[in-house]
């Protein structure tokens, strides 16, 4: 498959959860195809990160269902803070774990999972579509009923895959991209290598093969395609390219430049190429 | 060795926050709470478990900063999925940071001013709400002032004791916010209605420092003792092991 071909199956106004946390193993060159595309009106379901803040500042999101949009060296999120300080999104504000709960309960098709997350928190107060159940045994407990978030599509990035769907990461943490590819319609991985299904242990044990063929649809092979978050152990996060682009960020002629340089390029390859050679 | 800074005090502190917690995951966020669970670690309190800040569990202490040390000892696995298991298991003792916090323990860390348009969009609620409604959660907030310690918190992220008290006994057996260190005193809730109290002074820091930097009503001793001074091996420790670079002294001056 290619780039063109997933953001070609997106429609305006879907729900896209986006795989990764923070500014790790994000799969970024879905993200900037899709800031190449005229798609608009997205509803993202991210442990968010640069993922979030470039769709908010492409004006290509009506709504943002997170626990957090960060960028972890740099903990706050410019481009995101901008778009909720303009109230230009809708901000769905969760829990981290109950937008894990969300997610894991769309995995197993049930409406809910209850959790004590939440209970006396803001969270009820500005999410006013969230409700209580009681259990429905002797101890009567109040807990929150964690709604399904049911994704119209996924997007991963792995750090290897095979031709069929089978992805692995490498890494210190799978983080929740299984439960994306779970709970979405549509699921598609990107990763930094395309290699033969019986070289997969090849780089790692069986543990690291938490993505299967059931759970994606296409896979495109695309190295470096987490830039600028981090993808270990094949790259960490290019904290110079990061700083940059927090920077320019809260000056409009910089991130003019920086959008012209990086951003309003024809293709992930040039894209590559415009990193490469700065 | 008769003398010592106030990240130093602050890191000693922080530590105490963490004596008899025994085998709990203890996740210190910030400098001087990393340093502060590291001296607990290395003195009192050896079973704690700590990561890497990434996935693994240290069976050992490594310095902060990034700063050469030992070889790590990875003891175990430790993704956030399984960070989250801890949390609603309740074993766990998170120290956080808190832009706001007010005299009952509510915390904010998600956004300055009203939550449909804000002034400062913050980092979000992040595990507040879930951490403090299932484990022991304790705070570091290095700029003790009126802005950080208000009447009124904007957004309520970790719960505080009067949310809790009114969800009632049952959603609340496990509701414990043992601490508050700031860069000028400790403080608990050890009050009849659990409003904050001050516990002790830091050395240099007076009651009416507090007083003035405080945006609420403090609850206080007649006397109110001085925050323990670092020992001699303690400082060994935080100078010679856990944080030669002095990365602590660059969250709290004096």
């Amino acid at each position: 498959m290619t780039l063109s071909a997933v953001v070609g199956e997106l429609n305006d106004g879907m729900t896209i959860g986006i795989g990764g946390w923070g500014s790790r193993r994000k799969p970024m060159a879905l993200v900037r195809e899709i800031l190449r595309s005229p798609l608009r009106d997205l509803t993202l379901v991210s442990y968010g990160g640069p993922d979030v803040g470039l769709l908010c500042a492409a004006g290509k999101v009506r709504k943002v269902i997170y626990g957090f949009v960060s960028l972890d060296s740099i903990p706050l999120e410019p481009h995101f803070r901008a778009a909720r300080q303009a109230a230009s999104i809708e901000a769905v504000e969760l829990d981290e774990g109950m937008l894990q709960w969300g997610l894991y309960a769309a995995a197993l098709r049930l409406p809910f999972l209850p959790t004590r997350a939440g209970l006396g928190s803001d969270v009820m107060r500005i999410n006013p579509h969230l409700k209580l159940v009681q259990s429905p045994y002797d101890d009567g407990e109040e807990l929150v009923a964690m709604p399904a978030i049911t994704l119209d599509v996924a997007l991963i990035h792995m750090n290897r895959a095979d031709v069929h769907g089978n992805g692995q990461f490498l890494g210190p943490d799978l983080y929740f991209d299984d439960l994306f590819c779970m709970a979405a319609k549509r699921r598609f991985m990107t990763c930094e290598k395309l290699v033969r299904t019986e070289d997969l242990l090849k780089e790692g044990s069986v543990h690291t093969l938490k993505i299967n063929r059931m759970m994606v649809d296409g896979v495109i092979e695309t190295p470096h395609g987490a830039h600028f978050t981090e993808c270990p152990p094949d790259y960490g996060r290019d904290e110079g390219f990061q700083r940059e682009y927090a920077t320019t960020a809260s000056d409009p002629a910089a991130w003019a430049a920086f959008k012209a340089k990086y951003l309003e390029v024809a293709s992930e390859a040039d894209y590559q190429q415009a990193v490469h050679s700065r | 060795m008769s003398t010592f800074t106030r990240a130093e005090v602050c890191a000693v502190a922080i530590a105490e926050t963490f004596r008899g917690d025994g085998e709990m995951l203890i996740s210190p966020i910030g400098n001087l709470p990393a340093i502060g669970a590291r001296l607990a670690k290395l003195t009192f309190e050896p079973d704690l478990l700590m990561t890497d800040g990434v996935a693994s569990l240290l069976g050992n202490v490594l310095p902060v900063g990034g700063v050469p040390g030992p070889e790590p000892i990875v003891e175990g696995w430790m993704p956030y999925r399984t960070v989250f298991d801890v949390v609603w298991s309740g074993r766990r003792h998170v120290m956080m940071g808190a832009s706001q916090i007010d005299r009952f323990g509510n915390q904010n860390i998600a956004c300055i001013g009203p939550f449909e348009k804000p002034k400062s969009q913050l980092l979000g609620m992040r595990g507040a709400p879930g951490n403090t409604i299932n484990h022991p959660t304790s705070y570091w907030i290095p700029n003790h002032s009126p802005k950080s310690f208000v009447a009124k918190v904007d957004v309520v992220s970790g719960i505080g004791y009067d949310r809790a008290a009114a969800l009632g006994k049952v959603a609340a057996r496990f509701h414990q916010i043992r601490r508050v260190i700031s860069n000028l005193g400790v403080f608990d809730f050890n009050t009849p209605n659990h409003a904050m109290r001050l516990v002790s002074v830091h050395p240099g820091v007076t009651v009416d420092d507090i007083v003035k930097h405080t945006g609420f009503e403090l609850i206080l001793a007649d006397n109110v003792p001085q925050t323990r001074a670092p020992t001699v091996e303690e400082l060994r420790l935080i100078r010679e092991v856990i944080d030669p670079r002095g990365v602590g002294s660059q969250e709290v001056k004096a």
